[in-house]
C-alpha cells in the first residue's frame, strides 16, 4: 500500500514510548528529591545545634551554621545538594566525621549483593509456586497456596527472622545469627553467614511474587486460544508452559520487578536483625543519630533503585506487548 | 450472622481474629490482670504459669498485661491512621475528580511523586525529621498511605462523575459538595472500606516494624513491635515474652488479610 511506506518504522514508536517513560521516571526522581530535601530540612531546631549539643555558645552554633551552609537560602542549599548528589559526592556527615560517600561505599555493594542473591532465589521459587497454582486453578492445592502466600504477605519481617533464628541458630545450631562479611572469609563462610538473611528476605518477597505471577497467568486462562487448546485435548500443564507463558511473559516479568521493590522495606529490618553491614542498616543508624546528610543520601539511593525497578517493569510491559510493537 | 456464615472458612477465621483483637484493644484495660508497668515477678523470662499466664518479660513484668496494652496501642494507632488516610485521600480525590483540569493534574502528579517513595524509607525520613511521639506516628503513617488511597478513590470518582445520574444532578444545579457527598461517595463506599482494611494492615506492619527498630512507639508506651524489641534477649530461650507479641501481630494482620480477601468480589475463589 502506498500509505504504508510513509509510516515510521514500528521500533520508532516503541523507542519513543520508552524514552517518554524514562523521562517521566527522571522527573519523578527529581520531585522525590525535593520531597526528601524539604522533609529532612523541616527538623525542629537546627542541625548545627543538634551536632554541638546544648552546651554550645551562640557563636559556636553560628560558626558551624555558616560552615554547614545553613545560613544560606533553602533553594541554594537544595541546588548545591542536588548537584553534589549528581556528581556522586553527597556531602559530609558531621555526626560520623566522614564523607557520606565513604560511609555508603562498600555498604551499597553489600546490600546489592544481598538483594541480587535474594532475587535469584525468589524468582525461581515464585515461578514454581505461581505456575503450580495457576495450573491447578480453583483446586484444593491452589486454594491452600493462596491462603499460605496471603498469610506470608501479611507477616512482619521480624517475625520470620526471629522464628528462623530460633530454629536454625538456637535449636539446631546450623547457621550463625549474625552475618559477618570480611575480606578474609572464604566463599563457604560468607554463604553460611548470609544464608539466614537471604532466606528471610526471600520468604517475604517470594510470597508476593508468587501471587502476582499466578494472577498474571490466571488472567490468560480464560482466553479463547486456551479454550481452543483445551478442546484439542492439550494437557493443562502443557498449555500453561508452552501456550500461556510466551503470552504472559510481560505481565510475569512486570510482577517480578514490582515485587522486588519489597526488598527495600524488608532489608531495613533484616539487615538490622542480622547486623548485616548494608545500606539499610546504615540508614537505620542514621535515623537514630539524626545524621541528616547521610539519611538523605540513603533515602535517595533507595528511591532511585525503587523507581528503576518500576521503570524496568514498565518498559518490559511495553516491549512484551505486540500491539505496541506492530 | 447469616453474612458471616456465607464467608469461606478462611474468611470466617479472619473475621474471628479481627473481632478478637478489636475486643482486646477496646476492653484491654479491664481484663489486664496486672498494671502494665509493674514488676510482679522475681524471675525474668519465666515460663507460663497459673499466676502469669504468658510468663514474665525481661524485667519481670507480666507478659499478658503488656501484650493486652501493646495490642491496644497497635490497633488504635493503625485504625486511626488508616481512617485518617482514607478520609484525607478520598476527600482530595473527590475534589480533584470534580474540579478536573489543571488542579486535578497537579494533585495527581504530587500524589504520584509521594507514592514512588517506598513507605518504610519515607517513614524513616519523617521520623528523623519530626520525632516519634504517638500523635506524630499516627500522622506520619496516615500521610504515607494517603497517596495510595487517593489513587484508588480518584479512579473510582472519575468513572462515577461521568455517569448519567451525576449529569442529572449537575443539570439540577446541585453544588459540588452535594455531588461529591450525595451522588458519588455513596457509590464508592465498598471499595473504599476494603482499601481502609488494607491500609490498616500496612500501618500495623509499618509501625510495628518501626517500633521493632526502636524508632516507633517510645517508652513508657509500648506497642506490639516494641514488646518484641525489648524482649529480644529472650530469643535464645524461646521465651513467650518475645514469641507472643510477634504471633499477636501476625494473627492480627493475617486475619485482616484473610477477611479482606474473602470479601473481594469473587474472593476466596
Amino acid at each position: 500500500m502506498p500509505g504504508q511506506a510513509a509510516n515510521p518504522p514500528a521500533w520508532l514508536g516503541v523507542s519513543r514510548l520508552v524514552a517518554k517513560r524514562v523521562l517521566s521516571a527522571l522527573l519523578t526522581l527529581l520531585l522525590v528529591s525535593v520531597v526528601i530535601f524539604v522533609a529532612a530540612s523541616l527538623l525542629p531546631g537546627d542541625a548545627a545545634q543538634e551536632v554541638l549539643g546544648q552546651s554550645a555558645t551562640a557563636e559556636q552554633v553560628a560558626a558551624l551554621r555558616h560552615e554547614m551552609g545553613l545560613d544560606r537560602p533553602a533553594v541554594t542549599r537544595y541546588a548545591d545538594w542536588l548537584t553534589s548528589m549528581l556528581r556522586g559526592d553527597p556531602g559530609w556527615s558531621y555526626i560520623a566525621g566522614m564523607s557520606v560517600r565513604d560511609l555508603i561505599g562498600t555498604r551499597l555493594v553489600n546490600t546489592l549483593s544481598l538483594a541480587g542473591v535474594t532475587a535469584l532465589v525468589s524468582v525461581v521459587l515464585a515461578m514454581t509456586i505461581g505456575l503450580v497454582s495457576a495450573i491447578n486453578r480453583g483446586a484444593r492445592l491452589d486454594r491452600a497456596l493462596n491462603v499460605v502466600t496471603l498469610s506470608l504477605v501479611a507477616m512482619p519481617e521480624f517475625l520470620i527472622a526471629t522464628v528462623f533464628v530460633l530454629i536454625f541458630s538456637v535449636k539446631l545450631v546450623w547457621l550463625p545469627s549474625i552475618a559477618m562479611i570480611s575480606e578474609e572469609a572464604t566463599w563457604g563462610e560468607t554463604l553460611r553467614s548470609c544464608a539466614l538473611p537471604v532466606a528471610c528476605l526471600a520468604f517475604v518477597v517470594t510470597a508476593q511474587m508468587a501471587r502476582l505471577t499466578r494472577a498474571a497467568v490466571a488472567d490468560e486462562l480464560d482466553r479463547p486460544y486456551v479454550e481452543m487448546a483445551r478442546l484439542k485435548g492439550v494437557p493443562l500443564r502443557r498449555i500453561v508452559l508452552f501456550h500461556i507463558m510466551p503470552n504472559a511473559a510481560g505481565p510475569v516479568l512486570n510482577a517480578m520487578a514490582l515485587s522486588l521493590s519489597y526488598l527495600m522495606g524488608g532489608a531495613l529490618v533484616i539487615e538490622t536483625i542480622f547486623s548485616y553491614p548494608g545500606l539499610a542498616s546504615l540508614m537505620v543508624n542514621a535515623v537514630t543519630s539524626r545524621d541528616m546528610p547521610l539519611l538523605q543520601a540513603c533515602a535517595m539511593v533507595f528511591c532511585a533503585a525503587y523507581l528503576a525497578l518500576i521503570l524496568i517493569a514498565d518498559i518490559v510491559a511495553i516491549l512484551a506487548n505486540p500491539r505496541l510493537r506492530a | 450472622m447469616r453474612w458471616a456464615a456465607s464467608l469461606p472458612l478462611s474468611g470466617r477465621i479472619g473475621l474471628a481474629l479481627v473481632v478478637f483483637w478489636l475486643l482486646v484493644a477496646i476492653a484491654g484495660p479491664m481484663i489486664a490482670p496486672y498494671p502494665v508497668g509493674r514488676f510482679v515477678d522475681q524471675e525474668v523470662f519465666s515460663p507460663l504459669t497459673g499466676q502469669f499466664w504468658l510468663g514474665s518479660d525481661y524485667l519481670g513484668r507480666d507478659v499478658l498485661s503488656r501484650l493486652i496494652w501493646g495490642a491496644r496501642y497497635t490497633v488504635m494507632l493503625a485504625a486511626g491512621a488508616a481512617a485518617l488516610a482514607v478520609l484525607a485521600g478520598t476527600s482530595v480525590a473527590l475534589f480533584a475528580a470534580i474540579r478536573g483540569g489543571w488542579i486535578d493534574e497537579f494533585i495527581s502528579r504530587a500524589m504520584d511523586t509521594l507514592i514512588s517513595i517506598p513507605s518504610k524509607i519515607f517513614s524513616l525520613v519523617l521520623v528523623a525529621a519530626f520525632g516519634s511521639s504517638l500523635p506524630l506516628l499516627l500522622l506520619i503513617a496516615a500521610l504515607i498511605y494517603i497517596p495510595g488511597n487517593y489513587r484508588i478513590a480518584r479512579a473510582l470518582a472519575v468513572n462515577l462523575a461521568e455517569m448519567d445520574f451525576v449529569a442529572v444532578a449537575r443539570a439540577r444545579g446541585e453544588g459540588a459538595l452535594h455531588i461529591a457527598w450525595r451522588e458519588i461517595l455513596p457509590n464508592m463506599i465498598h471499595p473504599l472500606l476494603a482499601d481502609m482494611g488494607l491500609r490498616f494492615v500496612f500501618v500495623v506492619l509499618l509501625l510495628s516494624g518501626l517500633s521493632f527498630l526502636g524508632l516507633g512507639v517510645q517508652p513508657p508506651y509500648a506497642d506490639l513491635g516494641s514488646l518484641v524489641r525489648e524482649n529480644i534477649s529472650g530469643l535464645a530461650q524461646g521465651s513467650s515474652a518475645i514469641l507472643s507479641p510477634a504471633l499477636a501481630i501476625a494473627s492480627l494482620t493475617v486475619g485482616a488479610n484473610l477477611l479482606i480477601d474473602a470479601l473481594k468480589p469473587g474472593g476466596g475463589h
